[in-house]
């Protein structure tokens, strides 16, 4: 799951590298379009759909947010 | 706070929009990141093309347009008019109101209650409830409730969190005593101390405009605007709509005895794509039943997105049949209400362009 979410993101954001980065937010490589781009995408991949209230920056700071984030909404790892 | 009402209809609707259309392609220009990224941006949200005025168009001018378009199709009389409730954000002036101006260019006669209401996400909605409770009074037999802005003169082409949203219009709603079906249900909500999510912060008294307050700054996100300009501050207001917005219409439809299935059209504002369909995945409602193309046809006028979603997706069937609605605006304030009410057949349900 961990690949898939880190390959979705180089193509919203291709000029980071988010495996070197502990906040994604705070390192300014995720604004909140982008965070509306990925869930789109995320959505897609896993045929789930993230609860309105999840979308906020701290969900989206990190791959293992990421990661919990879609297991709580329901996508299988 | 909770509202009914029974023995109300909407008897027309007639909505306005500029003939200045913009796609999105033509502005990704103006915006600090690159083509690519502003692409990602308009599939996430919708955006596509947009409705703004030329020029220095105003509220008055879209108003006075549509109902001379009223009045010359044998739509409505000038002397059955005994309210003109007007609700915007960008009004003509400071004073006088800006439906004082709009009787008397329309020569109405002086038994007018004339009233700007300054409301704008939840427009709609607010300037509904407004008018029923004003046909409460035997005076009043017939209400024409006015929804208008020009934002976009207030929105910096420069800041890609509002530009390619922003869109201009007018809509006239004609109200009137009469059998509208079943009860009218309402709520609204309104929380002050988040005024500043979505504000203009300069142009007023607490901060009149000058030089330096129409001076471009740009802010983290590499957007430029100066205080003179709308912003919003699109995280807090997203979350806004997705925390308040589900419960608010479940505790409508309770209110009225009726589960969501028994709704025919849920015809929320749009400010983009992506949080209607978070809504209605929210409310398990399709997408069908919660239009989400008016941000990407016409960009999103404040409260005029309510009565377009309406004109433009039911406009023939609402001159012949009744339809269950349930409308919803959310927005600046913050403000938040909905109404949950039977629609049609109506004399009128049209769209026109103002050129």
């Amino acid at each position: 799951m961990e690949d898939k979410i880190l390959s979705i993101l180089s193509g919203i954001r291709p000029e980071f590298d988010f495996a070197r980065s502990a906040d994604f937010v705070e390192d300014g490589m995720l604004d909140s379009f982008d965070i509306a781009a990925l869930v789109v995408e995320l959505d897609e991949t896993y045929a789930i759909s993230i609860d309105g209230v999840d979308i906020v920056p701290e969900n989206f700071a990190s791959l293992g947010a990421i990661k919990n984030l879609l297991v709580k909404n329901g996508a299988q790892p | 706070m909770n509202f009914k009402f029974s023995g109300r209809k909407i008897s027309g609707i007639l909505t306005v929009v500029p003939a200045n259309e913009v796609p999105f392609e033509a502005e990704i220009g103006n915006y600090s990141v690159s083509p690519a990224k502003s692409m990602k941006l308009k599939l996430a949200m919708g955006y596509n093309k947009h409705r703004i005025v030329a020029g220095d168009v105003c509220v008055s001018d879209l108003c006075v347009f549509g109902m001379e378009h009223l009045f010359a199709k044998g739509l409505l009389k000038k002397d059955e008019i005994d309210a003109l409730v007007l609700v915007t954000q960008s009004p003509d002036h400071f004073m006088p109101a800006t439906s004082n101006i709009i009787q008397g260019r329309l020569g109405l006669k002086q038994d007018t209650l004339c009233l700007d209401i300054c409301q704008g996400c939840a427009g709609y909605e607010i300037g509904l409830l407004e008018s029923f409770l004003l046909l409460g009074q035997e005076s009043i037999g017939k209400v024409v409730l006015l929804n208008a802005d020009v934002l976009s003169r207030k929105v910096s082409r420069r800041d890609r969190n509002s530009f390619p949203l922003i869109g201009d219009g007018a809509a006239i709603t004609v109200l009137e005593r009469g059998d509208a079906g079943s009860e009218i249900h309402a709520n609204l909500k309104m929380d002050g101390a988040r005024a500043d999510a979505l504000i203009i912060p300069a142009g007023g008294f607490r901060c009149p405009s000058t030089p330096e307050t129409g001076a471009m700054v740009e802010d983290e996100n590499g957007n430029f605007r100066a205080k003179d300009h709308l912003v919003m501050q699109g995280d807090a207001v997203f979350n806004f709509v997705q925390v308040e917005v589900p419960p608010m219409i479940e505790a409508l439809a309770a209110s009225a005895g009726l589960t969501l299935d028994a709704v025919d059209y849920f015809m929320f504002h749009q400010p983009n794509k992506f949080m209607l369909h978070k809504l209605a995945d929210k409310m398990n409602v399709a997408y069908d039943r919660m239009p989400a193309n008016i941000v990407e046809n016409f960009g999103n006028a404040s409260g005029v997105t309510v009565p377009l979603a309406i004109t433009f997706n039911l406009g023939d069937r609402l001159t012949r049949e009744r339809i269950k609605i349930c409308m919803a605006g959310f927005g600046v304030g913050l403000t938040w209400s909905s109404i949950l009410m039977d629609v049609g057949p109506l004399a009128f349900c049209d769209m026109i362009e103002y050129d």
